[in-house]
């Protein structure tokens, strides 16, 4: 399995650079997959996100779905791709520390 | 992950074969961006699989035992031994070729090896060299040749960019049936460790959880419980749907995609109004937590798989003392309900053959299995004028309906979904003949080739079905397709993001949601997207997310 080294971290991460377990987690890696996403500046609404998106997980074993993503934050969809531009899985859940969701989505 | 190439560069195809060239000189290069990742070691420990690593197809060792190829010749016996139309599928062509311009994936990328002819010689090739005299004896020149490693990853590669939608099957005049050939090859991959992750992974989450998201049930009650407050708020009425209720009279069982992934959470609540309309005229139903996947990624990996994670589906039925099974809007569920259940894990003499409590229509053709198709479920209440029916609130859609392979090929469900489109929309057209009923196009992404890294292999193989839509789109203005699988619903919205942007996706049960008169409704202004209805676009200022 690959691994990053970022700011004296070791994280490993699968083919996609998501995070191999939520439990290895922490800020680094928000700063990390902020650099490789290309996202300007970390604002509260980027925290709010991560938050919402980690509380759910820690509940539930899973990512919320989009739908319920965008309710609880209050940011439709667009504003979610405006803040994460690979978008609320890609972007957002791999921040987050996240698996990838999959099956038939 | 490899960078999908725009619209225009793609749709430059060379369908020319090399001249001079055997395609058995030629061997395999695996490309970015048409394969998946390899499983994960613990996805595959998860169901005890052979040979649990983590190992990566663009590597030149994959990570095999040294007795691999024992293992697969012998796995290749066992099966032609075991399938009898495997081993007449293995004997009868005789290469006319009617069957290799039929591929979408051939068409979308001209790729020969993709030829359903082709791609099963490359199996045929290894069962002459082992497992014929004239192969045996003349080798190259009878079409035999040895499994190497490389032709190893050659199976692998191309077995892996097939779907199993048999629409070459249906041009082939011996009935040859590639998908057959496709899914016993799999097999072979697998006694090796050698799936995909987007395969793999679903396969342990359901294992563990009863579904490919690995949601449980806590968790799936959450999400139920979100599209009765979302109902509530378009239509006023709020839905009171049970889970795991014993002595309900009929299980619900639909793909988790349609809980989870847009749009197909529309079609999810399309079905709760659905019931609760019905409830009041005697209509007793319950979802399962347990129970809570159609979709079975097993049958993307053996039988034996398939029969493992399709036995849910009869052990809840069982436990909950129902009479039968209502299922809902899902592909290859389809085919394995309709081909495999009743054999794998039937017959299921507990269950009552299927009668609608509404109409009291027997549904003979579900005598076996016991489950019936949502779509023949509501064209039945149709039919019978149960449904109050308001088809002006989809009337901002221009719709066409895509057929689903495993419904449509698998089992013949052609008029019911376009029954129902037509009672509950007012335009409606046909993509062209060619394209759909049993001539439709796939996805692209279906058997479980729905991920993300095999990008540009799913755009290719889906420009088929995009070149007909865009066809509907350009003559008729449409701007939604409705389809009756959970694959096609997610796969289906990034083919158009891709080539049609203006039309988008949704399944039937979403527009009988919208067009559905539930008793004590407030006025409605939108669709269940949050989308304003005809005429309400100035009132409006819902969220459309």
């Amino acid at each position: 399995m690959p691994t990053v080294e970022f700011e004296g971290h070791t994280f490993n991460v699968d083919e996609d650079g998501f995070i191999d377990d939520f439990n290895n987690w922490n800020e680094a890696w928000v700063r990390h997959v902020k650099q490789v996403e290309g996202i300007e500046e970390l604002t509260d609404e980027h925290w709010k996100v991560i938050k919402v998106l980690q509380d759910y997980y820690k509940k539930n074993g899973i990512a919320p779905m989009v739908r319920i993503l965008s309710k609880v934050t209050g940011y439709k969809l667009k504003k979610i791709y405006e803040l994460f531009p690979s978008g609320p899985g890609k972007g957002a859940c791999k921040m987050a520390g996240l698996p990838k969701p999959t099956g038939c989505v | 992950m490899a960078q999908t190439p725009k619209p225009e560069e793609l749709a430059k195809i060379e369908h020319s074969p090399p001249l001079m060239e055997g395609w058995m000189d030629r061997p395999v290069e695996i490309r970015e961006g048409f394969y998946c990742y390899g499983a994960k070691g613990k996805n595959l420990a998860a169901v005890g699989m052979p040979n649990p690593r983590d190992w990566n197809p663009a590597d030149e060792d994959w990570k095999l035992p040294e007795d691999w190829k024992e293992i697969v010749l012998d796995g290749f016996k066992d099966r032609l031994d075991r399938f009898r139309s495997f081993k007449l599928f293995m004997d009868i062509c005789v290469r006319c070729g009617a069957c290799a311009d039929k591929c979408h994936f051939f068409i979308g990328s001209g790729d020969p090896k993709n030829m359903p002819v082709l791609r099963a010689e490359l199996f045929r090739s290894v069962y002459r060299k082992r497992f014929t005299t004239a192969g045996k004896l003349f080798g190259k020149l009878a079409g035999a040749r040895d499994l190497e490693y490389n032709v190893l990853k050659e199976w692998w590669y191309y077995l892996y960019q097939c779907t199993e939608c048999r629409r070459c099957s249906l041009f082939c005049p011996y009935g040859i049936d590639t998908a057959e050939i496709t899914i016993i090859g799999r097999e072979l991959t697998n006694l090796l460790g050698l799936n995909t992750d987007w395969i793999q992974a679903p396969v342990a989450n359901c294992y563990r959880t009863g579904n490919h998201l690995g949601i449980q049930p806590h968790a799936y009650k959450d999400m139920i419980d979100f599209f009765v407050d979302e109902i509530e708020e378009v239509t006023g009425v709020r839905v009171n749907p049970s889970f795991n209720r014993k002595g309900a009279e009929i299980l619900f069982i639909t793909p988790s995609g349609d809980v989870f992934a847009d749009p197909g959470t529309y079609t999810a609540m399309g079905y709760l109004m659905l019931f609760h309309y019905l409830e009041s005229m005697g209509l007793d139903i319950t979802w399962s937590t347990y129970a809570s996947e159609g979709g079975n990624f097993g049958f993307f990996t053996s039988h034996e798989m398939a029969k493992r994670l399709n036995a849910k589906m009869y052990a809840e039925a069982k436990r909950l003392g129902v009479k039968w099974i209502l299922g809902g809007e899902c592909g290859h569920m389809w085919r394995v309900v309709h081909q495999y259940m009743d054999t794998f894990n039937g017959p299921p003499d507990f269950l009552e053959e299927p009668v609608s409590p509404i109409t009291g229509t027997k549904f003979e053709n579900a005598k076996g299995t016991k489950m019936v198709h949502i779509t023949e479920f509501t064209a039945d209440l149709i039919k019978h004028n149960k449904l109050k029916l308001d088809p002006s609130r989809n009337d901002n859609l221009v719709l066409t309906y895509h057929d689903s392979c495993n419904t449509a090929r698998g089992m013949g469900i052609f008029e019911e979904p376009r029954y129902v489109i037509k009672n509950v929309c007012n335009n409606f057209y046909e993509m062209p003949s060619g394209t759909i009923r049993e001539q439709t196009f796939c996805c692209g992404s279906g058997a479980g080739l729905n991920a993300g890294e095999n990008m540009e292999l799913r755009m290719r193989g889906g420009l088929p079905r995009a070149n007909a839509v865009q066809h509907v789109h350009e003559k008729h203005g449409v701007n939604m397709m409705a389809c009756i699988c959970a694959i096609d619903r997610a796969a289906l919205t990034t083919l158009m993001e891709y080539w049609v942007p203006e039309v988008q996706i949704c399944g039937v049960h979403e527009l009988v949601g919208n067009a559905l008169i539930l008793d004590g409704e407030k006025d409605r202004t939108t669709d269940l997207r949050g989308e304003p209805l005809p005429g309400m676009e100035d009132m409006e200022e819902e969220e459309d997310v």
